[in-house]
């Protein structure tokens, strides 16, 4: 079943789109395994999660963090660190 | 309790927020507005949003303040989209039946706002450039001072 991705900030720059739905495969189990998965489909991945310290992610609208599995998940957003305020 | 969490493009009246607050019997209303700083040829801060989650967590965030302090209202109010120097991003407003209460959830609204929710600024320059800002652990730092505070307390 699909999962739908969301990018944002300058991880949607650096891809070159806001989101996407995708099928990954069943060994993706974690969110940081679907980033090494992604980052096989272009330059613009690739340097998106290049620095995974850089990175911060939301399974279904909940913070989490990049060792979260991500079976059954919806809707998984990736982004830098946020800087609301 | 009267919570009221606002996530919009609109400019907000801080006057008409804050009379709102008095209206509800407390003896202290404090409030912090925060704006875009200008300088360093400054054209514009962007302010992107998650649709959908920066509500939930502004949201989690308000109920957070009311259990742990004693207040009798709040309101917070934030802003995306393209803001020039000088204007209102965010407004954070307490009332309590005294001013400690107040004056300490609001520092709390405002130090977890920054670091818990869904927002990403870019400073966007008068020659055609812009830079996505990187968060501080100054911020970090001070937002994580209330996770390690007891249910009531300061930092």
């Amino acid at each position: 079943m699909g999962v739908e991705l969301l990018y944002f900030a300058w991880v949607r720059e650096a891809i070159g789109r806001d989101g996407e739905t995708v099928e990954p495969p069943a060994d993706v189990r974690d969110v940081a395994a679907l980033l090494d998965w992604l980052a096989g489909r272009g330059e613009g991945y690739a340097e998106a999660f290049a620095d995974r310290a850089r990175l911060r992610c939301a399974i279904d609208q909940r913070f989490t963090t990049l060792d979260a599995a991500i079976a059954g998940a919806k809707e998984i957003a990736i982004f830098p660190p946020v800087t609301g305020g | 309790m009267s919570i009221r969490v606002l996530v919009q493009e609109a400019d907000f009246d801080i006057g008409d927020e804050l009379a709102r607050l008095e209206a509800l019997g407390g003896g202290g209303v404090a409030s912090f507005t925060g704006v875009v700083r200008g300088g360093d040829e400054l054209a514009a801060l962007h302010l992107e949003a998650y649709p959908g989650m920066t509500q939930r967590a502004l949201d989690d965030i308000a109920a957070q303040a009311q259990s742990r302090f004693p207040l009798l209202g709040l309101t917070l109010i934030h802003r995306y989209g393209t803001l020039v120097p000088g204007a209102r991003i965010v407004l954070v407003a307490t009332v309590a039946r005294h001013r400690g209460a107040a004056l300490e959830a609001c520092a709390f609204l405002i130090d977890w706002a920054k670091t818990k929710a869904p927002f990403w600024k870019q400073e966007r320059f008068a020659d055609g450039t812009a830079r996505w800002i990187e968060q501080t652990a100054t911020d970090t730092d001070t937002a994580a001072m209330w996770d390690a505070s007891a249910e009531h307390g300061r930092p």
